[in-house]
């Protein structure tokens, strides 16, 4: 993992407790790897990450495929520490190091077609020995997908490293998308693709079990999942004798920021 | 392999029934050692609970291989342990309640998790079912219910099935391993059909077969 230079942005970070490293990395939903939390810890090193393109196509003026380093060249890269609420009812406080989605998204001049953006993770059974299982219900490669203005958003943050170095491959190296107001699997890991689209994307969680996981997955204690109840969560690391519940809050404790992109909007219908 | 000399002794036999102890115990040591040792990672009670369900249902499955066993071998050490190991299923079974409700559920709404989340009723039922059989598995209890120990006793059938439906249906991607385990309770159950028929399987109901204490498994 290589050192990064970084500005904090104290702004955009809360000061709770951090996960310890040590746990941020071997406690990974990363099926590409194996659906074992530590399986991604274990196999990732596998993945082969530099060099790194992405492929941007769709609704946009400056469509291509982009090496990784050229698009990070003209950006200052800044440290965010985010809450991360995972669907299962866990969660982490990490020191992300990346450059506003935002920011980044501009640079391909999306046009007024360009509703939805959508993403792709690697999809090569060679180095992720997860896509290799005969019995994955996921329909490889994972997908995800943002509104437009919920990828404009100031939170929404495209990724390259945390606690100051690199992402480990099984952080989702080399970028990925930190969404701190949406349930975890919409945090997008180790990205190829990006598409600029009319249509709503169909995306992973929702195509296997859409009664569970919808498109939007904000974080909301009001809306249970069907196999878990959301309002409170285990933040991580917790132990046997001092389980470290935590109350959820509606959008993670995001709401000043997000609430209004959802104004109007039933979260029970769109969970 | 029928008897030999050497296998029908009693010595021999209790020191078969001595390591099938330590080896139902092994899951739970392990548990104790690595829970010692801190090395259930950041969310321990999660990784616990997962664990003793999973050897709960291990060793429902080998409490289930014991009869067809015996009538394979023709040896009667195999239902010897039957018993101890179905209550050791069941004491695992309890530890994984307890697990869950402390670690998962926090004893906080135990009504709505108990009535509204279906892999939840499925694990219920699976562990409510194991209740009756262990207050019933003494040799008093044995001979007090004569015919009707039998009958009770295929609800172990319906345990086991529960609990795998309990199992799969905490699968969120990947259902290799719970495959593994659901065809390995098919053959069991299939085993019991080509004994006594459907009837055999169902528990409750008076089997049509001829009277053999070592038929239920």
């Amino acid at each position: 993992l290589k050192e990064l230079e970084y500005t904090p942005a104290p702004a955009f970070s809360t000061d709770e407790d951090k996960t310890p490293f040590e746990d941020v990395v071997r406690y990974n939903n990363f099926y590409e790897f194996g659906t074992a939390k530590d399986d991604p810890a274990r196999y990732a090193h596998e993945m082969s990450v530099d060099p790194w393109s992405v492929q941007v196509d769709g609704e946009c003026d400056r469509p291509g495929t982009y090496a990784l380093e050229d698009l990070l060249k003209p950006h200052a890269l800044e440290e965010r520490v985010y809450r991360l609420r995972c669907v299962e009812a866990w969660s982490m406080v990490i020191p992300w190091i990346g450059v506003p989605l935002a920011d980044m998204l501009k640079r391909f001049e999306p046009n007024s077609r360009a509703k939805y953006v959508y993403f792709e993770t690697l999809h090569d059974p060679d180095q992720m020995r997860g896509q290799r299982s005969l019995f994955s219900t996921v329909d490889w490669p994972y997908r995800e997908g943002l509104r437009m203005d919920e990828a404009m958003n100031e939170l929404s943050f495209f990724t390259v490293g945390l606690y100051g170095k690199t992402l480990p491959n099984q952080n989702g190296a080399p970028f990925r998308l930190v969404v701190p107001w949406k349930y975890g699997f919409k945090s997008i890991k180790s990205i190829v693709r990006i598409r600029f689209q009319e249509e709503q994307p169909a995306t992973t969680w929702e195509m296997i079990a859409p009664q569970e996981y919808g498109f939007y997955a904000n974080v909301n204690p009001e809306v249970d999942h069907p196999r878990w109840s959301q309002k409170r969560e285990r933040r991580l690391p917790s132990g046997l004798l001092s389980p470290n519940w935590v109350e959820t809050q509606k959008f993670n404790g995001y709401g000043e920021q997000v609430a209004h992109l959802y104004k109007g909007m039933d979260l029970r219908q769109n969970y | 392999m029928r008897s030999t000399g050497l296998v029908r002794s009693r010595r021999f036999l209790l020191g078969f029934r001595l390591s099938a102890a330590l080896v139902a115990l092994l899951p739970l040591a392990w548990l104790v050692w690595r829970m010692a040792a801190g090395l259930l990672g950041p969310d321990p009670g999660q990784e616990l609970t997962q664990a003793l369900g999973l050897a709960a249902l291990q060793l429902l499955i080998a409490t289930l291989c014991m009869t067809p066993m015996q009538r394979w071998t023709g040896w009667v050490g195999w239902v010897r342990i039957r018993r101890m190991l179905g209550l050791c299923a069941f004491f695992y079974a309890c530890l994984h309640v307890l697990s869950f409700l402390q670690f998962m559920v926090g004893w906080q709404d135990l009504w709505a998790t108990f009535t509204t989340r279906p892999y939840i009723i499925a694990g219920s039922v699976a562990f409510l079912v194991l209740i009756p059989l262990s207050l019933t598995s003494t040799r008093g209890m044995m001979r007090r219910l004569g015919p009707n120990w039998k009958r009770l006793h295929r609800l172990a059938y319906l345990s086991v099935v529960a609990a795998w439906v309990h199992f799969v249906w905490q699968a969120r991607s990947d259902i290799g391993e719970m495959l593994v385990y659901g065809l390995l309770i098919a053959v069991l159950l299939w085993f019991r059909w080509r004994w006594n028929g459907w009837r055999g399987l169902l528990p409750l109901t008076a089997s049509n077969s001829r009277a053999n204490s070592d038929r239920v498994g």
